[in-house]
């Protein structure tokens, strides 16, 4: 739509805030366009039946059509309706597995009218790997190196999570240091993985310029990265009983470097996309979610905090220590894809503020723990004792028993609640591994945040939802 | 320019909000599980870890989670199934339910049988389900009753069997290289 | 002199040279992301590593645009007939990349669910060890793609696979 259209309807519109977007600039300017989309336009016959739950607290609009458009039930699009729908009309797309902006190799069959998305079906499992099956066959120190590869951009989350389900079942105690350097890779890993939605985000809706600049910050996440544990991505760094290896020498002086770097980047990204015209009208309203829908489909994360749910794992269950430190929780109020660039941005800030705090505070001691059960002897006694020997090897072929029982554990990945629910019958191998995927319920939730948009804003929509397809098929 | 000057109810605040506090944490509340466990003939409860796991029969368990959906687990979590194979019930459905007012967990496991499995669907509760009981359909087989679309989800649409069930092999293929080597 | 080959004279050979150099001076990828390499293969055109420097920064999302698969990431059973459409609907002269132990040998996932080794469906060029190969390593393999179109013939002999 142009911007004279939208002048025109917002000025005859009754009661709504008749703004000028050409005009009005900064913060402020931002704020008005962004208002200008939930503002009403005359009614419309066709309106799908919602619930209206939840609705209020996502604006404190009073008109109920404003709320409509806002959450993208009824389209604001120039296609003349017919009552009574025909058959013919309704054409049938599909999309993807192989499509350069699904982001991997999701499916989906897009029943339009015209241009407008009546039905969503996302066609998931181009990339089902057996990983839970796998899983099976390995023992538990493996484990780690099969979970990291399900999400991979968040290998450490998966890792955590993995390694925390098990500690549960073994009941080993983690020393503090362990806990601090899972905490700094964790959050380290939440902002490479941001970054990278970020510059896709850019990519997808037309700033290419942003896939550029966003992989430019990351590359720095990851060359710290490959120097603590060797491998830019699927690292097996975090095991169960502690982390594989020590901080390198000189960690503190990267951390500084990038605590200076990445902000000003992040800086830059604001700069270019905040009041950029185009990537406002492609996110302002756009692919919107209720906290309704968020409870009813289990999406969490960044997409649930941006419809108003205040809601953070690690606020809620803290795990590894996380609650010593200080931290915010960003909240949005509209749940569309704008209020998710900004709720994930400020993510990033505040997890480079933990970074920050481990930095400062990071725990003299051991990076894993001293139970002999799960840790292999240090490589210095193996070469004087042969009980040493043995027990390292002992531990690396066949493995420890895990006692019986289950559990469940989940963090707070930079997708939403990653769990990890597990099954042992006291033997050397885990006879379930369960992951609940964030991605999952996010694919899922797609047809909710789709369905009567344009067809125009799949892109920007699925985009936002960020989902990764090695988490959604395992 | 604006004919009218907004008044600050009208423009909403920037997205971010830095000032957001995380709910307070509270402790199972054994009330609320009564309520909810109660009714139910064959369902049990331990609290394991600051969660409630409730184990209950399959016959229960459809009004057993609308119980729970309705004094306040309405966040819909996980569910998945496994395979106890030489056990009875031989398989296990479990939900996940998560209230995130409180907040509080809430685990559900259903037995199923090896021989028929089938248990209601609880996708008309939670419209997240819906996937997750495909999955379990897909990779172990249990039929959802009432499930509006119970399809295979992740394995293509003539694949035979249902790999997570332990009598199903891993599928491995022998590893190449290695055979190689000896023939020679 | 049937059934022997010729060698090309050498106005036939000069102009090899050229439409070979030519080829690899612009060779397009067709994205294949699948999977944790498809990060690796986006990491490799990004700003630190600038596959533009040897004329590939364009990924076409058209196979019919497209001179170069790189396969990144794992096959699985059900991509596996959309990953050979893919490769048929690109046109000759086409290379493959098999990016990762995944692509090409199934990796550490030995299961009912992956095609172990994409060379069972598209015949490989080259393929590229790692999980994931770094960007170096990607670079690597497709530079010595390039040797390898510098030294073969213009006209790329049609393999057969499968029965
Ligand atoms: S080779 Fe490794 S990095 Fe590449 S797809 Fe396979 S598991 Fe992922």
């Amino acid at each position: 739509m142009s911007e004279e259209n939208q002048t025109e309807e917002i000025d005859s519109a009754e009661g709504a805030v008749a703004v000028d977007a050409t005009t009005a600039t900064g913060e402020e300017g931002r704020r008005q366009i962004h208002d200008m989309w939930v503002a009403g336009t005359e009614e419309r016959a066709d309106i799908r039946q919602f619930t209206d739950e939840g609705a209020q607290e996502l604006l404190p609009v009073e008109d109920e059509t404003a709320l409509d458009i806002q959450r993208g039930v009824v389209v604001d699009d120039d296609y003349e309706f017919e009552d009574a729908r025909d058959e013919d009309e309704l054409q049938i797309i599909n999309m993807g597995p192989q499509h350069p902006s699904t982001h991997g190799v999701l499916r989906l069959h897009l029943e339009l009218e015209g241009e407008t998305i009546r039905r969503v079906k996302p066609i998931i499992g181009y990339l089902h790997t057996g990983m839970e099956k796998t899983g099976e066959t390995l023992t538990w120190l493996q484990g780690p190196t099969n979970v990291t590869r399900m999400d991979y951009l968040s290998p450490f989350h998966n890792e955590l999570a993995y390694s925390l389900a098990v500690e549960k079942l073994l009941n080993v105690e983690i020393p503090e240091r362990a806990q601090a350097i899972r905490i700094l890779m964790t959050e380290l890993n939440r902002v490479s993985s941001h970054l990278l939605w970020v510059a896709t985000q850019g990519m997808d809706i037309g700033a290419i310029s942003m896939m550029i600049y966003g992989w430019r910050e990351r590359e720095l996440v990851l060359d710290f990265f490959e120097k603590v544990t060797g491998l830019r991505m699927n690292h097996n760094f975090i095991r169960p009983g502690g982390v594989a290896a020590d901080l390198p020498d000189g960690w503190e002086d990267d951390i500084e470097a990038l605590l200076v770097d990445v902000p000003a980047g992040v800086d830059e990204y604001h700069e270019i996309l905040d009041e950029n015209p185009i990537f406002l009208d492609r996110c302002q309203g756009i692919g919107v979610i209720t906290p309704a829908e968020c409870r009813a489909y289990g999406v969490t994360g960044a997409i649930a905090r941006a419809s108003g749910v205040d809601w953070d794992l690690r606020k809620a269950f803290p795990y590894s220590g996380i609650e010593k430190y200080e931290f915010d929780v960003p909240v949005g109020k509209h749940g569309d894809v704008l209020d998710r660039y900004h709720v994930r941005m400020a993510e990033i800030d505040q997890s480079l503020r933990i970074v920050k705090q481990i930095l400062e505070t990071m725990p003299a001691g051991d990076y894993r723990t001293e139970d002999r059960k799960v840790t292999p002897p240090p490589r210095k006694r193996i070469d004087e004792s042969m009980e040493a020997l043995i027990h390292h090897f002992k531990i690396f072929t066949s493995g420890y028993k895990v006692p019986a029982g289950e559990a469940w554990q989940s963090v707070e990945s930079p997708r939403g609640e990653l769990g990890v629910y597990i099954v042992s019958n006291g033997g050397a191998k885990p006879w379930r591994i369960h992951v609940r995927a964030p991605s999952f319920a996010h694919v899922q939730a797609l047809p909710a945040a789709m369905t009567d948009t344009l067809i125009a804003d799949t892109i920007s929509t699925l985009a936002s939802m960020d989902p990764v397809l090695g988490d959604v098929d395992r | 320019m604006a004919e009218e000057e907004p008044t600050a109810e009208e423009v909403a605040e920037p997205g971010v909000d830095l000032e957001a506090e995380a709910p307070p944490r509270a402790l199972p509340d054994e009330e609320t599980l009564a309520t909810i466990v109660e009714p139910h003939q064959s369902a049990s409860w331990v609290v394991a870890d600051d969660e409630w796991v409730v184990s209950v029969d399959a016959a229960d368990y459809h009004s057993l989670v609308e119980a729970a959906m309705e004094s306040g687990f309405d966040t819909f979590i996980d569910l998945c199934a496994v395979d106890y194979f030489r056990r009875q019930p031989r398989f296990e459905v479990v939900l996940t339910l998560l209230d995130y007012t409180t907040p509080m967990r809430l685990r559900v496991r259903a037995g199923v049988d090896g021989a028929e499995p089938q248990l209601s669907t609880v996708s008309d509760l939670f419209a997240g389900a819906n996937f997750y009981e495909r999955e379990a359909y897909d990779l172990l087989g249990i039929d959802f009753v009432g499930h509006p679309d119970l399809t295979r989800i992740l394995l293509p649409d003539e694949w035979e069997g249902h790999p997570l069930r332990k009598d199903y092999a891993v599928g491995s293929v022998p590893i190449q290289f290695k055979e190689s080597h000896k023939a020679q | 002199m049937a059934g022997e080959v010729q060698p090309p004279g050498i106005l036939l050979g000069t102009l090899e040279k050229g439409i070979n150099w030519a080829r690899t001076r612009s060779m397009w990828g067709a994205t294949f992301g699948l999977a944790c390499c498809a990060i690796e293969m986006m990491g490799t055109g990004a700003a630190h590593n600038d596959l533009g420097r040897f004329g590939m920064e364009v990924f076409r999302a058209s196979p019919r645009q497209a001179d170069l698969m790189i396969v990144a990431g794992r096959v699985s059973q059900k991509m596996a007939p959309v990953l050979r459409q893919v490769y048929d609907q690109m046109s000759e002269p086409k290379w493959v990349i098999s990016m990762g132990a995944c692509a090409s040998s199934g990796g550490m996932f030995n299961n009912y669910a992956l095609v172990q080794g994409v060379d069972q469906i598209v015949p490989v060029d080259i393929y590229v060890p790692g999980c994931p190969p770094g960007p170096q390593s990607l670079m690597h393999g497709i530079l010595t793609l390039h040797e390898k179109i510098m030294d073969g013939e213009i006209r790329r002999p049609v393999i057969q696979i499968g029965n």
